[in-house]
């Protein structure tokens, strides 16, 4: 009966085990929609602002602060899950992308990006450049206060960038900050940042979340954050939630809903429960399968990624030095059915390193370059001596389904031109480690993104002497368009710069430098009853657009 | 009288399980209704039908061949994971139990060493190190398994070396590799046998739970652990997929443990 008992145990036991197993899933779940392959480089040298510093004055900005009418729904509150926790609430120290997607209500530079990837005033209210681009004048908003009550100060201004550009002692935050040579404060109300040299992607990063404000008299940022955006902190619960209330005292229109939760939703598998049992109202970069599962109660909003997917090909590792093969790959893929495959259909094919949200940078007839012809695949392969085809090995990261998936259909597509694609599944460490600082890889398949809307944000790490060139390409005629690029636009002549850039482009998509896919859909399930929510060209959760019904 | 009665209805039970499995792996070997890899937009997550037994998986591939493969695959891991940690097993366990003094307090530190760690946790270290993939994994999890065989094996040599066949033995002049394989090994077969079936069904699940966490068999290919962790996020609309790679995993394990079970007896 003993042995019965232990017999049954084990097959329990073993039962149990594959229950589990089943259950933990749950932990590995695929993250890929969570937080984007950001791979962009802030410090991304010799970029383009060029015209994303429009409109200096909105009609916002002229809202006398303090006197924000209290809007209609006070009680309203939302609970948003979030992919993890996060890393810091300093924003000098923030690092991940989905970090600072938050952090942007909460904070604001002198500028900062909008949801059409224009740079509008926020601290400051206005500024000029002189005509040697060395000079930046910032005006100071007027009556603008932090979270506190305090009024924002020149002080304050100057002790946060010349924190972030190591001036107080200390390394440079922002690397691209070290270029600044003095920040000074001639009156109450103007800022003067000078240069060492000009810079036109300068404007951009002074936007972003990591160049904002901060008050000069809190010492305990991280425990008590405190800024200017729409929204302030309340409380924090380590790996659990963060707690948002509106700032009454924002200086430009005011948030609509009141209070916000943000729920760490680390377990992916989890969001369709949390969604349907009503524990969250609103989660971004959800997949189509989840997206599939959610009732009539939600709402999925479809915007994109803003990132280039692509199999990104070592161009110094053989075979994929020979520009026949890479062509050949480019023909073999039929992009359309990796998106019927993988998201339904969802998603916006690409033919260069550029996605449509860059606008008048983005080459749309480059996408029709290659349409698959297996035949014209095959011919080239002959023609490149690899007539019976090759086999290499893809290095994806695990964590990304949908870059595993898309991988899975690539490799069965490649083989119909006889070349076997062995995929390699790693962790996100290693990837950024062996494939994109050690480039020790042959091809890998990940997305793109930028930190920035410069179209040298996604073109410079193409030049051949670029550091972050992971795929060693290396095309004296690109490095020539995009020196091109850079001499106009260091005379300001925009047309013939984003002329420049397109010929970049194209030169990318004609040498087939990698093979292009598409930008991903985002997915955004909304609670039925809360509108507003509004997809930004960069990695940014606007909440202060939020409303309920 | 109960022991004279061979076979049990755990044991048949056992057999016919452990027997269709076989089977199954050996049809996956020879052939597959299906290319595994082949997809097909217009099957996606078709449900089971005549055309596709098992259903279809997300890309429209066929699950039915796949978990044929899988099994195949599994099972191969597994058997050479096994043949690894016996083979080890044995060597380590009879010696140091056979010899004892210095070799086995040194080597059976060694085997605490490794014993104390879990055996998946030793695997992913070894992964991390090597790369992942099947050669890998095999190698990984055969190391790990070596410290629980050579543990059976050195009692059972404890055991018997001071038994009085082997101290005559010993006097008629029998050679030490002669005692240890010849006339000590035999007499610990049947409770090796049975652990031979237990470390089987170990390295069943270690290899699921290893293809679940991706350090595996690498995708395009199939092994019952990679199944289940694709169809994890299709649990609800398509459950089918999950189903039939975990109905094959537990039925591999559970064969085999009723026969184990006999085997013990």
């Amino acid at each position: 009966m003993t042995k019965r008992g232990q017999k049954f145990g084990k097959v329990l036991f073993a039962s149990m085990l594959l229950t589990l197993t089943v259950a933990l899933s749950g932990c590995s779940g695929d993250k890929a929609a969570g937080d984007s392959t950001q791979i962009a480089d802030t410090s991304a040298a010799n970029s383009s602002e060029a015209n994303t510093v429009a409109n200096a004055e909105t009609d916002t900005s002229s809202e006398v602060p303090g006197e924000a009418t209290e809007t209609e729904n006070d009680a309203s509150h939302i609970t948003i899950g979030i992919p993890q926790d996060l890393d810091s609430l300093v924003p000098s120290l923030s690092q991940g992308a989905g970090t600072q997607e938050i952090l942007y209500n909460i904070y604001e530079g002198l500028y900062k990006p909008d949801s059409e990837g224009n740079l509008v005033p926020a601290v400051a209210s206005d500024y000029t450049m002189s005509e040697d681009g060395l000079v930046y004048t910032f005006t100071l908003r007027e009556g603008i206060q932090f979270h506190n009550g305090n009024p924002v100060t020149v002080a304050d201004v100057k002790y946060s960038i010349e924190t972030c550009a190591g001036l107080n002692g200390g390394e440079p935050v922002i690397s691209a900050f070290s270029n600044i040579v003095s920040v000074e404060t001639p009156d109450e109300r103007t800022v003067v940042i000078t240069l060492k040299e000009s810079s036109s992607p300068f404007m951009a990063i002074l936007s972003t979340v990591e160049a904002a404000i901060v008050p000069a008299d809190v010492t305990d940022l991280q425990t008590n954050p405190i800024g200017t955006g729409p929204y302030k902190f309340v409380s924090r619960s380590l790996q659990e939630n963060v707690v948002l209330e509106r700032f009454d005292g924002y200086w430009g229109e005011p948030a609509h809903i009141k209070d916000i939760t943000l729920k760490v939703l680390a377990d992916s598998d989890s969001i369709v429960m949390n969604l349907e049992g009503g524990a969250v109202d609103l989660v971004a970069r959800i997949s189509t399968a989840q997206a599939a599962e959610l009732g009539d109660d939600f709402e999925v909003l479809e915007g994109t990624m803003n990132l280039v997917q692509a199999m990104y090909l070592n161009n110094a590792a053989a075979p994929f030095d020979n520009e026949k093969v890479r062509q050949a790959l480019c023909y073999a893929v039929n992009k359309q059915e990796i998106l019927d495959f993988v998201s339904e259909g969802k998603g916006t094919l690409v033919g260069s390193s550029m996605f449509p949200a860059f606008g008048k940078y983005y080459v749309e007839e480059l996408n029709d370059l290659y349409t698959t012809d297996l035949e014209k695949a095959k011919a080239l392969l002959g023609e490149a001596g690899y007539a019976d085809g090759f086999s290499f090995t893809m290095k994806v990261p695990s964590n990304y389904q949908q870059h595993v998936d898309t991988a899975q259909v690539v490799a069965e597509q490649l083989k119909q031109i006889n070349v076997t694609a062995n995929i390699e599944l790693i962790e996100w460490e290693t990837w950024l480690n062996d494939v994109y600082q050690g480039r020790d890889f042959e091809a890998t398949l990940v997305g793109v993104d930028a930190s920035t809307l410069t179209a040298g944000a996604m073109l410079s790490r193409f030049r051949s002497d670029a550091h972050n060139n992971f795929i060693n390409y290396n095309n004296q005629e690109y490095d020539a368009a995009y020196k091109e690029a850079l001499a106009a636009e260091a005379v300001m002549d925009d047309e013939k710069a984003t002329e420049a850039y397109k010929k970049c482009e194209t030169i990318l998509a004609e040498t087939a430098a990698n093979v292009y896919i598409q930008d991903m859909c985002e997915l955004v399930a909304v609670r039925k009853g809360f509108t507003g929510y509004t997809f930004y060209p960069l990695y940014i959760q606007d909440f202060s657009k939020l409303d309920v019904q | 009288m109960k022991r004279k009665k061979i076979y049990s209805p755990n044991f048949i039970i056992g057999l016919v399980i452990t027997g269709a499995m076989l089977l199954l792996i050996l049809i996956g070997f020879v052939h597959t209704p299906y290319d595994i890899t082949k997809m097909d937009s217009a099957a996606k997550l078709a449900a089971p039908s005549f055309k596709h037994l098992m259903g279809c998986d997300n890309f429209g591939r066929d699950i039915f061949s796949r978990v044929l493969k899988g099994m195949g695959n599994t099972f191969v891991i597994a058997a050479a994971t096994v043949s690894i940690g016996t083979v080890c097993g044995v060597i380590v366990g009879a010696f140091t139990g056979y010899f004892g003094g210095l070799l086995d307090e040194v080597l059976m530190r060694v085997n605490d060493v490794v014993f104390a760690f879990p055996s998946i946790l030793l695997a992913l270290v070894f992964v991390s190190i090597f790369g992942t993939g099947k050669y890998n994994v095999i190698g990984a999890l055969g190391i790990a398994f070596i410290p629980s065989f050579a543990r059976i094996v050195r009692g059972e040599f404890i055991k018997y070396r001071e038994m009085d066949y082997v101290k005559s033995a010993r006097l008629a002049g029998v050679g030490q590799l002669r005692m240890i394989f010849v006339h000590i090994l035999p007499n610990a077969m049947p409770v090796l046998t049975s652990s031979i079936m237990i470390g089987f069904n170990n390295a069943v699940l270690a290899e699921a739970g290893m293809s679940y966490l991706g350090i595996g068999v690498q995708p395009p290919s199939a092994s019952l652990g990679s199944m289940l962790s694709e169809s994890q996020t299709y649990l609800f609309s398509a459950p089918w997929y999950a189903l039939f790679p975990g109905l094959m995993i537990i039925l591999m394990v559970l064969g085999l443990s009723l026969l184990a079970d006999r085997g013990a007896k």
